[in-house]
């Protein structure tokens, strides 16, 4: 029941926002280019400079004559021009130079002595590693000086002074250079000498030297001569002896970072042959590799590279901070750039998916991300847009089911809906039956309970136009598809209100089912595979529509469009969705898509989102209704609701096909109570109406409770009903239990009738009561729990 | 609406004022004591909005967490 640790990592794996951008993939050594332009952006030159410094063993040396792969595979490249990296690292050590940013010298547990043969980049990288490492270094370089191709560098010449301040961190490190020292058979020192009296001797001493020397050492060479090297980890066929460096790759060009790499990858194996570690292990992204990061570049409006004002100088701090701007920086995060839920939680799916598999684990303590578990609206789209198709709705709702499982959920969060949920398919709004005067019904409509919630008259009409249109019966079926339990993790809960659902329906004959739902629809579908289930909006494509009613945008100027907003049950459903728009153009009306239906998001009902967090919801909503200035077409009762809780003018399909007069685009959000007490006298209604059934005469009456427009809004937003503000009133009326505010003249009452105390404010007033204030609070008060 | 001021509160079933006291809440199995304005007589306590949805919501969050 609890969620499984593979699962979890297999997920997490699919999240690609920790893969490093290219530019640092591409880095034999892979400088963070993008933390370094994070800091130069801002003007921190000196915070470039550490990036820089931890990276690079020689900054001053390398941030000039580097040969920058980096640069090859920058994504900016597709918007106008690389950014010039190195000169951006070299601007970090001209601006931001700290010798205290340097790496520190640390204390090996056990210090071993290391020759290497040769002081060039490589040989002087492996030096410098080990030896910051606590090993003793020795060089052997055959020239009169450390770095000697360095120091013949024509394009430009280097600066001494910069090639000495970057050997006096090796110098400081105690490597010893021992210059005009030729290793070789007959020559200053005998490569014999060096195994027995070295733990382990890196050669980098260039091709020529090299191949020799090879030969000398008596290690297995390739036909040309020269060692053969482990390309993982620069082994030879001597487990002490190292090799790297342009040896490896002579003929082709010298590359400054390639030797660099090498340098490092050997004092990596050397330093681990001294540990007794594996020379192997967990060395997957050694080297340049093309990163899995994806990058959507499109968006970004063409620069090119800024040019230093003096080339020779290279950039000043300010040139460094424009240019370092250029960088995006490389990021995917598609998934946050359309989903507020994400993005509101501050980080990504990989470290969400490790902060809910932790808090699925809390078994003492606070689990602070439930939250984040239940805000998500299930609405796939992350899924959608994220270049892996990591279904992180998915797991929000496993972790929902997990969390159900251990008696971890909290209350709180979705007991107002799945009370809500309980109205639905209780006896005052559920019903089954054959179309009157049948027996049988070939198809059974299935509004769901938010159609007949918001728009009970809709279900009436289409329901009289389906007995007209189908043969052989058209049976009706009112109360709910379950998908509040579904949604909420209680998946015990949603099997059993499947299987009432399912029970009702094998009891008509097992009928094909007609859904005006989308949500109904898929979860029919997808858990009830023996039912035959139909869209609503695909039947009356094929039975055609009622002649003479609707009209069509009655209100709108001339011109006039509807854009079509789909709802995010009908994702993966493009037969509903042409559907949908064969009957719009059927009633001759104009409609505009906004952006791609199949990307299409949530009003923030989905998921019960809106019940836990109402802000993030709102957040979706109104981005979503910013998203089209027209107004909204649509084919959920739910959106249709919200958008309008929300400003956002929208109509339901079935005002357009089944007219109900007045400007339906302008219709308020009738709330949850009145949606109760529609679905009710919907029941009710039909009963009378089409089974000629009269309703038992309701023997309480029931006071009339006036609330004025804010209270009432008040009252949605603290998920209180009409039906418990009633029952407060008549409880604190008959018992006499309420206090008199003397200053008003108010009376203050509490009930709780369930799992919350209800608070009043009222007065009665010439036919009931006025409502003033409300609120409520799940903790209980007194010994005897009230109130 | 203006929050009512609880010292100007009387129960109407005692016709008494209410006065601070101390009064037991609880949650998800934890208790606490806190100072709540109630009837003497008869020890009805009135919980403010104030109080309702602000530190008693809190706690209630903290306890759902545990």
């Amino acid at each position: 029941m609890p969620l499984e640790r593979q699962r979890v990592q297999d997920l997490e794996a699919r999240c690609i926002e920790e893969q490093p951008p290219a530019c640092t993939a591409g880095c034999p050594i892979h400088l963070d280019v993008r933390g370094m332009t994070d800091r130069l952006r801002t003007g921190d030159m000196a915070g470039g400079f550490a990036i820089v410094a931890r990276f690079l063993p020689f900054p001053g040396i390398l941030s000039r004559i580097c040969d920058h792969p980096c640069e090859l595979v920058c994504r900016r490249e597709e918007a106008g021009e690389s950014v010039r990296i190195n000169d951006l690292e070299r601007a970090c050590v001209d601006h931001g130079y700290k010798a205290s940013a340097l790496p520190r010298l640390q204390r090996a547990q056990k210090r071993r002595k290391v020759a290497v043969i040769g002081a060039g980049l490589s040989g002087m990288t492996a030096a410098q590693d080990l030896a910051l490492k606590g090993h003793e270094v020795v060089v052997f370089e055959a020239e009169r000086h450390a770095l000697p191709r360095i120091r013949a560098w024509k394009r430009p010449p280097l600066p001494e002074i910069l090639i000495e301040t970057d050997l006096a961190l090796a110098t400081a490190a105690a490597v010893t250079i021992r210059i005009a020292t030729a290793v070789g058979r007959g020559l200053d020192i005998a490569p014999d000498r060096l195994l027995t009296d070295y733990d382990a001797v890196f050669l980098a001493a260039g091709a020529k030297a090299s191949i020799v020397l090879a030969g000398e050492f008596g290690v297995s060479r390739a036909q040309d001569g020269r060692p053969e090297i482990d390309p993982l980890t620069f082994g030879t066929s001597h487990p002490k002896l190292f090799a790297g460096g342009s040896l490896r790759y002579t003929p082709a060009v010298y590359s400054p970072i390639t030797s660099t790499y090498d340098g490092r990858c050997a004092a990596l194996s050397i330093d681990r042959l001294f540990q007794g570690a594996s020379l192997v292990a967990n060395r997957d992204g050694q080297g340049p590799y093309p990163t899995r990061l994806f990058t959507r570049t499109e968006g970004y409006p063409p620069l090119p590279a800024l040019p230093a004002a003096n080339p020779a100088r290279g950039y000043s701090a300010a040139e460094a901070q424009a240019e370092a701007a250029r960088c995006f920086p490389c990021h995917c995060l598609e998934c946050i750039k359309v989903c507020d839920f994400l993005a509101h939680h501050g980080s990504y799916p990989k470290r969400y998916i490790r902060e809910i598999y932790n808090n699925d684990g809390i078994v003492k303590g606070a689990r602070k991300a439930n939250r984040l578990v239940n805000s998500c609206s299930l609405c796939g789209l992350c899924e959608a847009v994220c270049p892996e198709h990591l279904p992180m709705g998915d797991f929000c709702l496993e972790a929902r089911q997990s969390m159900v499982g251990q008696g971890k959920m909290q209350p709180s969060f979705h007991d107002f809906a799945l009370q809500d949920m309980a109205f639905s398919t209780g006896e005052d709004c559920s019903l089954a039956r054959h179309q009157p005067g049948f027996t049988k019904s070939a198809a059974l409509f299935f509004p769901g309970c938010q159609l007949a919630g918001s728009s009970p008259d809709h279900v009436a009409a289409v329901y009289a136009h389906l007995c007209d249109r189908l043969d052989g019966g058209v049976g009706l079926l009112l109360g709910c598809c379950g998908a509040p339990a579904r949604w909420s993790g209680r998946e015990a809960l949603f099997r059993d209100t499947l299987e009432t659902l399912a029970g009702q329906w094998r009891s008509l004959g097992r009928p094909d089912v007609i859904t005006a739902c989308s949500s109904c629809f898929s979860l029919l579908r997808t858990h009830l595979p023996d039912m035959t289930v139909r869209s609503l909006w695909t039947t009356l494509e094929r039975t055609g529509l009622p002649a003479g009613v609707g009209l069509p945008h009655r209100t709108a100027p001339q011109g006039a469009v509807l854009a079509i907003h789909d709802p995010c049950t009908t994702r993966h459903e493009p037969d509903v969705r042409a559907s949908v728009r064969a009957l719009a153009r059927l009633k001759g009306l104009a409609v505009t898509e906004i952006g791609d239906p199949e990307l299409t998001s949530c009003c923030g009902f989905g998921g019960l989102m809106s019940f836990v967090s109402p802000r993030v919801a709102d957040l979706t909503l109104d981005r979503r209704a910013a998203a089209g200035s027209d107004d909204f077409l649509t084919y959920c009762a739910m959106c249709r609701d919200n958008f309008a809780r929300r400003g956002k003018r929208a109509l339901h399909l079935l005002d357009l096909l089944f007219d109900t007069g007045g400007d339906p685009a302008s219709r308020a959000d009738p709330g949850f109570s009145s949606r109760q007490e529609n679905r009710a006298r919907l029941r009710q209604r039909l009963l009378a109406s089409l089974w000629g059934e009269a309703p038992e005469p309701s023997t309480d009456a029931q006071p009339a409770v006036h609330l004025a427009d804010d209270v009432r809004d008040l009252a949605e937003r603290r998920q209180i009903l009409m039906t418990d503000v009633r029952a407060v009133i008549v409880h604190a009326e008959e018992s006499g239990d309420r206090f008199l505010d003397g200053d008003s003249g108010h009376f203050l009452a509490c009930l709780r009738p369930r799992t919350v105390t209800f608070w009043v404010e009222y007065a009665p007033c010439d036919d009931g009561y006025q409502v003033f204030g409300l609120y409520s609070h799940r903790m209980t008060v007194g010994p005897e729990g009230r109130p | 609406m203006t929050a009512p001021d609880p010292s100007r509160l009387v129960c109407a079933r005692c016709a008494v004022p209410l006065s601070p006291g101390k009064v037991t809440v609880s949650y998800m199995g934890s208790s606490f004591e806190v100072e709540l304005p109630r009837c003497p007589r008869c020890l009805r306590a009135f919980v403010p909005e104030d109080l309702a949805l602000g530190k008693m919501a809190q706690v209630e969050q903290a306890l759902e967490e545990k």
